[in-house]
C-alpha cells in the first residue's frame, strides 16, 4: 500500500515539471510581457531596452523559466498588474472564499446524491426510480449557467431570501457569530445550484453500479448464507457499488480549488473562477499565469489523490 | 437399510414471469434425500435442475412456488424471508458453480468465513470466528490457512477459492449441501480433488447432499440416486447403477450414448438432435421429449406422462420408453440433422 503511494507520488513529479514548463512557455505566448503594460509611453526606445536588460527580459528562456520557477516554489507569483498587490495576497483570499463555497457543494452533492443513488439503485424500475432518474435527465440536460440565472433571480431577487452577491454582509466584524452566518447566508444558493446540478452524475452512477452489483453470484452467495437483505445491501452492494464514486472524489477536491467560473461569475461570489475571468479580461497576466498553475496543480493532486483513495478502498489495486 | 429422510420435496413448481404470465421452470417435481446420501440432479442446460436448487435455498428470484419443501418435516416453501435466512447457511447450504465470481472481491477471506459464522452463532467472539475460521480452511484442504485468512480472493486461483466455498457452505455443519456445479468451472485435475473432499465432508458430516451437474461422470463418481431431469421435469429417477446399466427413459439412453468413447475409436460423436424448448415454447401437454425423438411413433407416448415404476424404485415418464430404439447409422445422420457428402 505505501509502496503504490510512493510510486504514484513519484510519477507525480515529472507531471508537475511538464505542467509548469507548459504554463511558462504559454504565458510566453501571450502578446507583450510583464513590462508592456507598466512602462511610461514617453520614454526613449534605449531606455526601455535598458530596463528590460536590467529585468532580465532578454534572457534565454531557461534562465527566466529558472528565476520564474524557484519564485513560484518561494510562493512569489509576482506582482498583479491591475492591483498593484502581490498575486499570492490576491490569490489566497478569493481560494478561502472558492473553499468553503466548493465544500459546501460537496457536501450537498454527496447528502444528496448518496441516498437518491442508493434508492433508485435498490429499487430500480419502480416509480421512486422513475422519479429520480427523470430528475437526473433534466439535471443533465439544464445548463448550469442557466440554472444558476433561475435560482438566482427566484430566490434572491423575487423572493428576497438569500442575497445575489458578495460573500459576506459589510461593515461586520470578522469572526463574529453574525458574520459567520452572513457568510453561509452568502453561501447557500450558490452551493446549492452547484450541488442539484452536480448531483446528477454521482446519482447515476451509482444507480448503475448498484444494479450491476446486485446481480452479481457473490449477492447470492451473502444471502445463501442467511444475510438479512439489510445486510446484503450494506456491506455487500453499497460497498462495491461505491468504488467509481471513491474514485472520483479526489476531482471533487479539485473543484475545491478551483471553484465554478460560472456560479461564481453570476453571484458575483469572490472566489478563485470569479478572479480568473476578471483577470483575463483585464489582462493581468501574474495572476492569469498563477491561477492556471494552480488549477494544473489541483488537477494532478486530484488525480494522484483519487488513486490513493482507489488503493485504500480496492484491494485488487493495491501492489504487493 | 435406508437412512432417514432428510429433505422431501413434494409436486414442487417454481413459475417465473414473462410477458405478464407465469411459466413453469420447475413442474411438478418431487424428490428425496436421505442422510449421508448424494442425489445428482442431472440434465442439460436450461432443464431446471438450477432453478429446482435455487426454490429449495429461497433464492429463486421473484418466481413463485407451489409444492412442499419439507426438511425435517418443516415445510421451507411456507417460510418467510428472514424465517428462511436463519435455515440459509447454517442447516443447508450451498456451493456455486463459478469460484471467481462467488466470492466478494473487496472482502478478505476470513471476514466472508466469518460472516456465515458471526450470522448463526450469536455469541461466538471475534477470535473465535477467526480461528474457526483458519480450522475450516485447514479442513478443506488448504495449505496454509493462517496466511490465506487475510488474503482477498484474488490472490488466489480457482480450485482455492472454491475450498474457501466449500469452507463457507459447511462453517456451520449444515444437513443439507446443495452444490451446483461445483467442478464445471474448475481444471479437470482439480475436479477430482474437489470431489474427493465433498465426499470426505459428507461422510464426516452425515449430510445429504444434492449435485446438480451435466457431468455424467461426476455422477458417477458420486451419486447414490439419480434423477434425470428434462425441460422442467424428472423424466427418470432411479440409484446410480439402473441409471448406467438399464436406463429406460428416450432422454437418458441419448445422453449416456453421447459420452464419448474412450476405449474404442469413434467416428462420430452421438448427439442429441435439438435443444431445449425455452420455457415460453414448452409444449404443455404431451411427451416434452418428442420433439427430439421424431422417428418414434406418436402413439407411443401419452398425452399426460405420468412417472412409471419400472422396477423397484426405478421411475421412468411417459411410456415411449418402451418403444424407444436409436435409429441406424443412416436414419441417426438424418435424426441429428448431418448432412455430409
Amino acid at each position: 500500500m505505501w509502496k503504490f503511494i510512493v510510486r504514484r507520488l513519484i510519477i507525480t513529479l515529472p507531471q508537475l515539471l511538464l505542467m509548469s514548463l507548459l504554463v511558462f512557455f504559454m504565458a510566453s505566448l501571450m502578446p507583450g510581457d510583464a513590462f508592456t503594460s507598466q512602462v511610461d509611453p514617453s520614454l526613449s526606445p534605449e531606455a526601455i531596452e535598458e530596463q528590460r536588460e536590467r529585468l532580465g527580459l532578454n534572457d534565454p528562456w531557461y534562465q527566466q523559466y529558472g528565476r520564474w520557477i524557484s519564485n513560484v516554489a518561494e510562493g512569489d507569483f509576482g506582482t498583479s498588474t491591475a492591483h498593484y498587490r502581490p498575486v499570492t495576497d490576491l490569490i489566497w483570499e478569493r481560494m478561502i472564499n472558492t473553499i468553503w463555497l466548493s465544500l459546501l457543494s460537496v457536501i450537498f452533492i454527496y447528502a444528496i446524491g448518496i441516498p437518491l443513488g442508493i434508492i433508485s439503485g435498490r429499487w430500480n424500475d419502480r416509480l421512486v426510480d422513475q422519479i429520480i432518474t427523470g430528475y437526473t435527465y433534466l439535471g443533465f440536460a439544464t445548463p448550469i449557467f442557466i440554472f444558476a440565472l433561475v435560482v438566482l433571480f427566484f430566490f434572491g431577487f423575487t423572493l428576497g431570501w438569500f442575497p445575489t452577491g458578495g460573500s459576506v454582509a459589510s461593515g461586520l466584524e470578522p469572526g463574529s457569530f453574525e458574520y459567520i452566518m452572513s457568510k453561509l447566508h452568502h453561501l447557500l444558493l450558490p452551493a446549492l445550484s452547484i450541488a442539484l446540478i452536480g448531483v446528477v452524475g454521482t446519482v447515476q452512477y451509482l444507480r448503475s453500479e448498484i444494479i450491476d452489483t446486485k446481480q452479481k453470484d457473490f449477492i447470492v452467495t451473502a444471502r445463501a448464507k442467511g444475510a438479512p437483505e439489510s445486510r446484503v445491501y450494506n456491506r455487500h452492494i453499497f460497498r462495491n457499488s461505491v468504488l467509481p464514486i471513491a474514485a472520483f472524489f479526489g476531482y471533487e477536491i479539485t473543484m475545491l480549488i478551483t471553484g465554478s467560473v460560472f456560479v461564481e461569475q453570476i453571484f458575483s461570489y469572490p472566489g478563485m473562477g470569479n478572479l480568473f475571468i476578471e483577470s483575463i479580461l483585464i489582462r493581468d497576466f501574474p495572476v492569469v499565469t498563477a491561477v492556471v498553475l494552480l488549477f494544473g496543480l489541483a488537477a494532478i493532486l486530484g488525480a494522484l489523490l483519487s488513486d490513493i483513495i482507489l488503493s485504500i478502498v480496492d484491494p485488487r489495486i493495491r501492489i504487493k | 437399510m435406508l437412512n432417514q429422510e432428510l429433505l422431501k420435496i413434494n409436486n414442487l413448481s417454481t413459475s417465473f414471469q414473462i410477458d405478464e404470465e407465469y411459466y413453469a421452470a420447475v413442474d411438478d417435481v418431487s424428490l428425496t434425500v436421505r442422510e449421508n446420501e448424494v442425489l445428482a440432479i442431472v440434465g442439460e442446460s436450461g432443464s431446471g435442475k438450477s432453478a429446482t436448487a435455487f426454490s429449495i435455498m429461497g433464492l429463486h428470484n421473484r418466481g413463485k412456488i407451489e409444492g412442499e419443501i419439507l426438511l425435517q418435516g418443516q415445510d421451507l416453501a411456507k417460510l418467510s424471508t428472514s424465517e428462511m435466512n436463519k435455515i440459509r447457511g447454517k442447516d443447508m447450504s450451498m456451493i456455486f458453480q463459478d469460484p471467481l465470481t462467488a466470492l466478494n472481491p473487496l472482502m478478505e477471506i476470513g471476514v466472508q468465513i466469518g460472516e456465515v459464522l458471526l450470522l448463526h452463532n450469536k455469541n461466538m467472539s471475534k477470535t473465535e470466528r477467526r480461528n474457526y475460521a483458519i480450522e475450516l480452511l485447514g479442513r478443506v484442504g488448504i495449505p496454509r490457512p493462517e496466511r490465506t485468512i487475510d488474503q482477498f480472493p484474488h490472490e488466489l486461483s480457482g480450485g482455492m477459492r472454491q475450498r474457501v466455498i466449500i469452507a463457507i457452505a459447511i462453517a456451520n455443519q449444515p444437513k443439507l449441501l446443495i452444490a451446483d456445479e461445483p467442478t464445471t468451472a474448475l481444471d479437470v485435475t482439480i475436479q477430482a480433488q474437489i470431489l474427493d473432499l465433498m465426499q470426505e465432508l459428507k461422510d464426516d458430516l452425515n449430510s445429504g447432499v444434492i449435485l446438480i451437474t451435466h457431468d455424467l461422470g461426476v455422477v458417477a463418481e458420486m451419486a447414490d440416486r439419480v434423477a434425470v431431469m428434462y425441460a422442467g421435469q424428472i423424466v427418470e429417477e432411479s440409484d446410480v447403477e439402473s441409471i448406467f446399466v438399464n436406463p429406460q427413459h428416450p432422454y437418458t439412453r441419448s445422453l449416456l450414448s453421447s459420452i464419448p468413447a474412450t476405449d474404442y475409436a469413434q467416428d462420430r460423436l452421438h448427439v442429441i438432435q435439438g435443444i431445449v424448448p425455452s420455457l415460453k415454447h414448452l409444449p404443455r401437454t404431451g411427451c416434452r421429449f418428442k420433439e427430439r425423438i421424431p422417428w418414434i411413433d406418436d402413439d407411443a407416448h401419452e398425452d399426460h406422462p405420468v412417472l412409471h415404476e419400472v422396477s423397484e424404485d426405478h421411475f421412468v415418464r411417459c411410456t415411449c420408453y418402451q418403444h424407444f430404439y436409436f435409429p441406424d447409422e443412416n436414419k441417426e445422420d438424418q435424426a441429428n440433422g448431418v448432412t455430409e457428402g
